[in-house]
Order: structure tokens, then sequence, then C-alpha cells
């Protein structure tokens, strides 16, 4: 059980890291200046998120990993973030649709995670939502933004959301770690997470011209360790400072 | 070396009243509602609560370090410094005084009654420009110079402006 509340928590923050970590990238590449503030910012609420879940993983480990052990000095079979947050940026449509989709996926999460029976995560969770709920109208303004524009943006927004379609399925399926946090009270029931989060993403999508996606083929593994190839470059250039000067402090 | 002075928790939130927000420095960190709670321990150590105003305020550790420091100059130094994160910060704990300084340097204060949640639903309503007064106002980007703002323009006097975000 312990374990398990480790790795449900750990997996939180891993999404939230290496989401942090992707949008980060976007710092001074992005198309004007009001979105490379927005972009920054998006990413440092993300760190701040990683922080204080992979604190409180820390306290549940209790093996005196601090947060930045944990994100640093981890290799990638230890990191159990979605594989959705892992992909590379791509153009501009692609991050703000995948933004969409989580920002969504976050906002219900943290709303049912206010009520958790690990009071800490509770905490974390009324923080959270906040941020995640105000993401969530930016990049659904986005969305809207590309599909309902020009024919160049509306193909690349559907393009996106087509790729990153069968990346959404390892949301809403428990696996073990899940089925035992729901039954300590701990996590919400992800069926019903994904009901309603399909309704509001396929209202929204519908508004924005979009198509749907057809359910097949569902990618999956992030959660155990099993990574995309992007995954290795990600830490590399994430990880590389502590790894190559243990213990550097500034 | 003076001896350690004793202080009570009044002593020590006077000592405090002067450490601000490094992102905002009109504010200090009681108007801000960072400031939760400080307590003394028989022994003379000294806790003081602070909340995070969002999850990845950079400004978090140079509070804490001022906080430090203006104890340490009060010979202070048995001090934790912890953080609490429930219930959550909102910009309904911004105080009266803080929401005047706010307008004075030309920033529009948060709209009060945060806690009606459609206002994270749809765009805020009626962000007055802090120059002009008008309400004649449009959003220009949800993230202004800081995690905590949004930059809107004022359609009357054509100035943009930063706009204290609610939550
Ligand atoms: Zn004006």
């Amino acid at each position: 059980m312990s374990s398990a509340h480790f790795r449900y928590v750990l997996r939180l923050g891993d999404n939230a890291l290496v989401l942090g970590q992707r949008l980060s990238e976007w710092c001074g590449h992005s198309p004007f200046l009001e979105e490379d503030i927005a972009m920054a910012n998006t990413a440092l609420d993300h760190i701040g998120r990683a922080r204080m879940l992979l604190s409180h993983a820390s306290a549940i480990e209790g093996k005196g990993r601090d947060e930045d052990a944990l994100a640093y000095l981890r290799d990638e079979r230890e990191f159990g973030n979605f594989l959705i947050c892992e992909l590379p940026n791509g153009d501009y449509a692609f991050t703000l649709v995948r933004q969409y989709l989580l920002d969504v996926y976050h906002q219900l999460l943290f709303e049912a995670l206010r009520a958790s029976a690990d009071e800490e995560l509770a905490a974390i969770a009324a923080k959270a939502v906040k941020e995640a709920a105000y993401h969530a109208r930016r990049s659904g303004d986005w969305v809207l933004r590309f599909g309902d524009g020009t024919d160049e943006s509306q193909a690349r927004a559907q393009a996106a959301l087509d790729a990153l379609w069968s990346y959404t399925g390892e949301l809403f399926t428990p696996d073990a770690v899940d089925d035992a946090m729901q039954a300590a009270g701990i996590a919400p029931d992800l069926a019903q997470l994904g009901a309603r989060w399909r309704q509001i993403v396929e209202a929204h999508l519908v508004a924005a011209t979009l198509n749907v996606p057809p359910d097949d083929w569902q990618a999956d593994g992030g959660r155990e360790g099993l990574h995309t190839e992007h995954m290795g470059r990600l830490l590399a250039e994430m990880q590389f400072v502590q790894r190559a000067y243990p213990g550097l402090d500034w | 070396m003076s001896t350690p002075v004793a202080l009570d928790a009044d002593a020590v939130r006077a000592l405090l009243e002067d450490v601000r927000d490094p992102e905002i420095p009109i504010l200090t960190i009681d108007d801000l509602g960072v400031l939760r709670d400080v307590a003394v321990d028989d022994d003379g150590s000294v806790t003081v609560v602070i909340t995070p105003t969002y999850s990845g305020c950079p400004a978090m550790q140079t509070i804490a370090d001022d906080i430090r420091a203006a104890l340490a100059e009060a010979h202070c130094t048995q001090v934790r410094i912890e953080t609490r994160l429930a219930p959550a910060w909102t910009t309904d704990w911004l105080s009266a005084a803080a929401r005047e300084k706010l307008l004075e340097v030309g920033i529009a204060p948060p709209l009060e009654a945060t806690s009606d949640k459609r206002v994270l639903g749809g765009h805020p309503r009626g962000v007055a420009c802090p120059r002009c007064r008008s309400g004649d106002t449009e959003l220009v980007s949800e993230f202004g110079s800081t995690a905590c703002k949004a930059l809107y323009r004022c359609r009357s006097c054509l100035e943009p402006f930063d706009y204290f975000k609610c939550l």
C-alpha cells in the first residue's frame, strides 16, 4: 500500500515535471512575446506543481531522496509519467492541443483529488486546480483559434489531434496502482473522470470544427517506465548538470 | 555576540512588516496574504508560516530568505519557516490596503468575489483601467510580467496595464 502510494504521487509529479520541461523548451522561441511569457509561466506552474508532488512523494518514501534527487538522479525506467507528456513539442498547434487535452485532464483530476484521503495531496490539488483551470482556458482558446482559423491552422491542429489521440487512453486506464489508490480513497474513479473528460473535450473539438479521431490503437507503458525514444534525450538535457557535477548547488 | 532576545508573536510580526514581495515590492507579505501565521515557542524559537501564491511562484525562496534576514537583524536566529498549502491562497486574501496600493502603481487589482467559479470559466469582465478608470478594456494576454498578472489594454486611454489575476 505505501509503495503504491509513493508510486502514485511520484507519477503525478513526473507528469508535471516532464510536461513542464517540454513547455520550458519554448522559452525564447514562441511566435510572439506575449506567448513566450505565457509559455514560460505555464512551464513554471508545472515545475512548481512537480516540486510539491515530488516533495510529498519523498516524504511518503521516507528514504531521504528529496525532490531534487527524484527529479535529477533517477533513470528513465524509474519515471512514471504518461507518454503524452514526453512527446517532442512539434509545432505550436501540437504543443497547445496536447496542453489542452492535459489541462482538462488535470483540472478534473485535481478537482477530484481535493477530496483525497491523503490530506497533503488534497492540499496540493486545491492549489493546482485553480491553475489548471486557468491553463485550460488559455489552451482551449488556442484550440478554437487553430481549429476555426485558416486552412493551414486547421490542418495542423487536426494533424496534432490525430497524432495525440492514441496517447490519451493511458490517462484513463487504471492499473494496479490506480486501483489500490482508489480503494484507499486516495485517488478518484478513472472511468468517471474519463467520461467527463470526453464530454468536455469532444464538445470543445466540435466547436473548434475539429474531428474527434477514432478510438483505435492506444499507446501505453509510461507508468511502468516503458518510455518512447524521446524520453532519454529529454532527461539527458534536464539532468545534465547534476549528472556531470554531482551535488552542485548554487 | 549579543544574547538572543525573546520576542513575542506580535513583536515578530512587527519585524516582518517590511518584508515585501520581490516581484511587487509595494506589497508586504502580510498585504498579500502570504504570511499566514507566527508562533513563538517557550524556548524562544520562532515559526513563520507562509503560503505560496502560485505553485510555481519563484519568489518564495527570496521571501523565506528575507524573513530570516529581517529576524536576524533583531538577533532572532532560531527561525523555522514552514510552507502551508491548505487552505490554498486566493486573491481574496489581498487586503483592502493592498488593492489601493496596486491601483496607485498602475496594476488593476483582482475583481472581488472570486469564490464565483464562473470567473474561472470565462474571461473576467469589468476590469477597470487603473489610469483612467474606464471599463472599456481588453485582454491582451492571459500572462503578464509575472505569474500572477495578466496583460490588458485600455480602449479609452490606449495604455496597456497589468491586471492582478483572480485566483
Ligand atoms: Zn485607460
